[in-house]
């Protein structure tokens, strides 16, 4: 490890971070280090705040609070363009390059070797090609950039980035859509930019690859740094359960075995055989009874969404079969699974949720009225109705059902979401992180819906991170990594410390 | 690399099949005349054609270039037959106020994120607007200079003439080669076409380059105007009526993505070149009725249009979709 | 994370627009189209003092205010199908191509059917049907290419804009033939009550679609798949049929809008019929406040933007202004109503203001 002498100044240096939006804390009086020639991980759930750590590192956002220093001297970066002209140069998961220009045009946009007033093509070519030699990386550069793979792509943003002169180096998720050999490839590029004396940020969620690539590891959770840790230092399980944390929500103590008893009991509802997607998930079997709640585990990227989706046909299987109710039924779209009384509550509420302009009652009423028909529309009288029972049943917090949905906390827009399904009624409901991103109050609201959702009789499947949260409610726990259903927990075993071995098994 | 070519190689396919079935069933395809021809016939909106190509590359797309031609043709035969200035004073001040509409619709754009779309639409009002309050009427230019190009021919072997016209249309062709693929500004231009936000964050100036794309095309339309109204010897402020649809064809055709970040400009000159023998074969054909002209456009939008839309979505010219794509909507 | 990013900028937007943005907030969209429709008029009145007088003139009414509302139909017709195909984030820029297929169609019928042809499809009835039909398998093509192959609607649109011309003219043969049937002409210069036949047709157009789309759950549909369509295909919306009926619908109003164009000068001319129309109805759409961002539509206001760009043109042309300028202002008008709607631009303006205060 390259991390002895740590009595020189640090690379980068951030003391008391903070970032406050007018709904959340994102981040609250975070320090961070990072030393020339180490690899050091930022870990942490959805919303923990490392997105946003970068985000005030690279000057996306401007920080409320806190200093940065490069090399020893204060740095104020107002943009992502301005902090890679001081040094820090930042690789995203979806690589922020021109697909369409070639490898090298790429390297060398904006800075390309001129000749007689022309830009200089053979020497373009030539240096970009010596550059990615020098990182072991020999392919054509005068072909298009998005003739080459995700792994090929983000050596390049790095390569280019690198030849920036970049002190620190930012690598946002960058394996998540690689596989090994392309992981392997890409870690011997940051070895040896570590011997370059390059410090690097790494963002991922495989514990695995932090393993085997990061010299420290500081964990955040809730906006909060948890721990930071020499990575020979840190356990396994400690890590999960300072990633994942134990704060307990109020709710938990109404666990109730006999309630899971009694639920458990109904018939089965869904049951899926070997389901899978190449590249998405790996074959996997699940059954889901009425009444019954299945909580779906397992870290971010372990094919958790992935499975929702197959299920809901947003994204089409190409193995296996489904059976509802015993029946075998081919799933193919959303509209063919709500008409066979699904709902799907998405992970990305903004995106694949609310239709922001639209007002809450027309988003209530939208999977209902869309499952009716074009013409069977419902009366307007009975539209305020619905929606009014609906803020009435889910307690949302508007001022009325005409406000648009887009200027609800997210929690209400969560309730939203689930008020669209419950109004028609639905069978089944796969809730994608029902609770994310959402305050305390509304937090225990939602739990307490899913429950009474559960004994009215509706078959649940729900993803969360919240390891309490699932404890709390599942009465069966799938546990999913690298994309793959690793195992299933019963009604006794499931408790955090299970899950979180289950999660962090070898 | 095959792919990135494909387009292009289709275009010139086509110009040779258009021309081969020509030459087929008449032999004048075979002279040089017919070749000078081509070139003086569609020497002015190929011109604003090479202007297109660059908007287009950049993501946007401009429907001012016929008023504009129509206005330059206009205010030319005013200030030269009218009021008597001299014809190389007001092709620089045409040209300059050219410019200066295209630039201020750039800033429009880039500044005030109103689509191109409706910007250059109040520009294609404005501009024959302008035109008609100039003169309703066709203003013949009677000018010794006039004569003087229209004598400037080039006589090839084989009654070949190699006009003013088609030189020009030559030189703005390599200039812009020249421009797209040997200058910053060029790849600034397809970075900026290709992926807008990461153009922004890998130090493309944003900003000046829209701004500086509109005011080239508004410049080479502009030039396309004066090019017309030599070849005219008048100003007329209802010509050029729609011809930026056939300008916008031709670049399309020419294997450009109206998408941005990929194309020609040698692409767009094969497709004036192929649209130009479909005309001429037209007239030379008489039987065969002008409004094929426009439902071959038509079809040929639509096959390059398709092409692309295969190409791009078996090989991802667009973005880095490794997920499998989202069933509809 | 993302989300949190995302409030903080919409916040921003929403300060910054503040009184500015008050003026164009939902609410007050009716009131400003109003009262921009009455400014334009008031001075259309200063310039001619007679421009509000309607005198009964052969069993017509005669006068701007008739005119305006002539003038407008075919354009108010097109602007209907226009702001539905808006709503869904699209454009069609063929409805021009179309009003000239739908033209020569007619025509070139009811000109058989004048030379004494007998079979059933040439009466003037069927005649008007099938053009309408004609109008709708137009607008079919362009929704298959937008919603089924999934090119951009502004390209997709483009193909039959171009081609629909060249198909016009090979209906009419490259001539412009004209009629004298009755029934026919009717459409474009019928009178009923004294009121311009034109006019009947694009309010019962605007009332019918205003009907469909708001008494049935088509209007929420569309508005959903125009703002969110990944959101509202999951939420079970079939997207596509959605668009493809829009694009149709466009293609209906367009062969209506064509026929009165027809009627009006009893003949098709493919080359000049409907021509830049698409450009006014996609205007009118705008100054109507549906933005080209797709979402929330405003059939009303598109048909009141309908009127106000053909209220000015009117009070050109009864001004002493030459005719000549008619373009020139309505490319400034139009330029200051984008402006006025551009958060940008009004953030550029209000901004000195905002902090110095």
């Amino acid at each position: 490890m390259s991390t002895n002498g740590q009595e020189k100044t640090p690379l980068l240096e951030a003391q008391g971070l903070t970032k406050i939006f007018p709904s959340t804390v994102a981040l609250s009086n975070v320090d961070f280090t990072l030393h020339a020639g180490d690899v050091h991980a930022l870990v942490g759930e959805n919303g923990a705040g490392k997105s946003t750590l970068i985000k005030l590192i690279t000057g996306v956002y401007p920080k409320d609070g806190g200093t940065i220093l490069l090399e020893g001297k204060e740095i104020e970066p107002r943009s992502p363009r301005h902090a890679q002209e001081l040094g820090i140069s930042t690789v995203y998961q979806e690589v922020n390059l021109i697909p369409t220009m070639s490898v090298a045009e790429n390297i060398f946009l904006g800075r390309q070797p001129m000749r007689y007033g022309m830009i200089d093509t053979r020497a373009t070519n030539r240096q970009a090609k010596q550059l990615l030699k020098d990182f072991g990386v020999d392919i054509d550069v005068t072909r298009n950039l998005s003739s080459f793979s995700v792994a090929i792509q983000q050596i390049i943003a790095i390569v280019r980035g690198v030849d920036l002169s970049a002190k620190v180096l930012i690598l946002d998720e960058p394996t998540s859509s690689l596989d090994r050999q392309e992981v392997d490839m890409l870690f011997s590029v940051i070895r040896s930019l570590k011997e370059r004396g390059i410090g690097i940020i790494l963002i991922t969620h495989f514990l695995d690859q932090v393993y085997e690539i990061s010299d420290r590891i500081t964990v955040l959770r809730n906006g909060q740094k948890v721990g930071e840790h020499l990575v020979t230092e840190l356990p396994r399980v400690q890590l999960i359960t300072e990633m994942l944390g134990k704060e307990l929500t109020q709710t938990l103590d109404e666990k109730g075995t006999e309630a899971s008893a009694s639920r458990a009991a109904g018939k089965a509802y869904l049951r899926v055989q070997g389901y899978a997607r190449e590249g998405m998930v790996e074959p996997f079997d699940l059954e889901i009874r009425e009444g019954e709640i299945v909580g779906l585990a397992g870290l971010l990227g372990s094919g958790r969404t992935e499975v929702a989706h197959l299920i809901f046909g947003i994204d089409q299987h190409d193995q296996g079969e489904a059976y509802v109710r015993g029946e075998q039924t081919r799933i193919t779209s959303p509209r063919k699974a709500i008409q066979h009384g699904f709902g799907l509550c998405p992970e990305d509420r903004k995106v694949e949720g609310i239709i922001g302009d639209l007002s809450v009652r027309e988003n209530i009423i939208l999977a209902l009225q869309a499952k009716m028909g074009w013409f069977n529309y419902l009366s307007r009288q009975k539209q305020n109705a619905l929606a009014d029972d609906m803020i009435k049943a889910l307690s949302i917090a508007t001022p009325n059902a005409e406000k648009p949905v887009k200027e609800l906390s997210g929690g209400n827009q969560q309730k939203v979401i689930l008020a669209r399904w419950l109004i028609s009624n639905p069978d089944f409901l796969i809730l994608d992180e029902p609770t994310r991103g959402i305050d305390v109050g509304a937090h225990a609201e939602i739990i307490q819906i899913i429950k009474r959702l559960a004994k009215e009789g509706k078959a649940m499947l729900i993803i969360s991170s919240e390891l309490a949260e699932v404890v709390d409610y599942s009465d069966r726990v799938v546990i999913m990594r690298d994309r793959k259903k690793l195992r299933e927990l019963e009604s006794d075993d499931i408790n955090e410390n299970t899950i979180m071995q289950a999660i962090a098994a070898d | 690399m095959r792919s990135r070519f494909l387009p292009l190689l289709m275009t010139l396919l086509v110009f040779i099949l258009m021309y081969a079935f020509a030459y087929s069933r008449f032999d004048s395809f075979g002279s040089m005349r017919i070749i000078g021809n081509l070139l003086r016939d569609n020497a002015f909106w190929g011109i604003a054609a090479v202007g297109m190509t660059f908007v287009i590359i950049s993501g946007g797309i401009d429907l001012s270039v016929g008023s504009v031609i129509a206005f330059t043709g206009v205010f030319c035969a005013l200030m030269i037959d009218r009021n008597g200035w001299d014809p190389l004073a007001t092709f620089v001040v045409i040209l300059t106020i050219g410019t200066i509409f295209g630039a201020t619709m750039g800033f429009f754009i880039h500044r005030f994120k109103i689509p191109a779309f409706i910007v250059t639409l109040s520009g294609l009002f404005l501009a024959r607007g302008m035109a008609y309050v100039l003169s309703t009427d066709s203003i013949r230019i009677d000018h010794p200079f006039y004569e003087q190009i229209s004598d400037l021919v080039y006589i090839f072997p084989d009654r070949g003439r190699f006009t003013f016209a088609a030189g020009a249309f030559l030189v703005v062709l390599v200039i812009g080669i020249f421009l797209a693929h040997f200058t910053r500004f060029g790849r600034n231009v397809y970075a900026l076409g290709g992926n807008p936000d990461a153009a922004l964050l890998l130090g493309v100036p944003v900003g000046r380059t829209t701004i500086t794309v509109y005011a080239l095309n508004s410049f080479l339309t502009t030039l396309a105007g004066i090019i017309l109204s030599l070849a005219k010897h008048s100003g007329d402020s209802t010509i050029a009526v729609g011809l930026e649809l056939d300008v916008i064809a031709a670049v399309v055709i020419g294997g450009t993505l109206l998408t941005g970040g990929v194309g020609y400009v040698i692409g767009t000159f094969i497709a004036v070149m192929t649209l130009g023998t479909i005309q001429t074969y037209l007239t030379l054909d008489g039987s065969l009725t002008p409004w094929w002209i426009k439902i071959v456009i038509g079809v040929l939008l639509f096959a390059f249009v398709g092409l692309q839309k295969l190409l791009s979505s078996r090989q991802g010219v667009f973005g880095l979709k490794r997920r499998p794509a989202i069933a509809g909507p | 994370m993302n989300s949190a990013g995302k409030e903080v900028s919409s916040d921003q937007n929403r300060r910054g627009n503040l009184k500015i943005g008050k003026l164009f907030s939902g609410d007050s969209r009716l009131l400003w189209t109003v009262l921009a429709l009455v400014i334009i008029l008031l001075v259309d009145r200063l310039i001619s003092a007679n421009f509000f007088d309607v005198r009964l003139v052969n069993d017509r009414l005669v006068g701007s205010l008739i005119n305006i509302l002539d003038n407008s139909a075919p354009y108010a017709l097109l602007a209907v199908g226009m702001t539905l195909v808006i709503a869904t984030k699209g454009i069609d820029l063929s409805v021009g191509a179309v009003m000239a297929i739908c033209a020569a169609v007619a025509v070139v019928m009811i000109r058989n059917y004048e030379a004494g042809a007998t079979e059933f499809y040439y009466q003037p009835g069927f005649v008007m049907l099938i053009t309408i039909i004609i109008g709708a398998i137009c607008g079919l093509w362009n929704g298959i290419l937008v919603a089924f192959l999934d090119l951009q609607p502004i390209i997709a649109t483009l193909i039959l804009m171009v081609a629909g011309r060249g198909v016009a003219q090979m209906i009419t043969g490259g001539q412009s033939p004209t009629f004298t049937n009755e029934t026919l002409a009717f459409i474009g210069r019928g009178v009923v009550f004294g009121v311009p036949f034109p006019i009947y047709l694009a309010l019962a157009a605007l009332i019918l679609v205003m009907l469909l789309v708001r008494r049935t759950a088509l209007g929420l549909l569309i508005e959903s798949v125009g703002v969110n369509d990944r959101a509202s295909y999951y939420a079970g919306i079939q997207a596509r049929m959605i668009k493809l009926f829009v694009y149709m619908l466009s293609g209906v109003c367009a062969a209506i809008a064509g026929m009165i164009v027809a009627g009006e000068v009893k003949s098709a001319d493919p080359h000049t019929a409907g021509l830049f129309t698409e450009l006014d109805a996609i205007l009118a759409v705008v100054i109507g406040g549906t933005a080209l961002s797709g979402g929330r539509f405003y059939l009303g206001l598109s048909v009141m933007g309908v009127l106000i760009i053909q209220s000015l043109l009117v009070g050109l042309y009864v001004s002493s202004l030459h005719p000549t300028t008619n373009l020139v202002v309505k490319a400034i008008v139009v330029l200051a109503v984008l402006l006025l709607q551009s958060p940008e631009f009004r953030r550029f303006i209000t901004g000195p203001f905002r902090r110095t205060a």
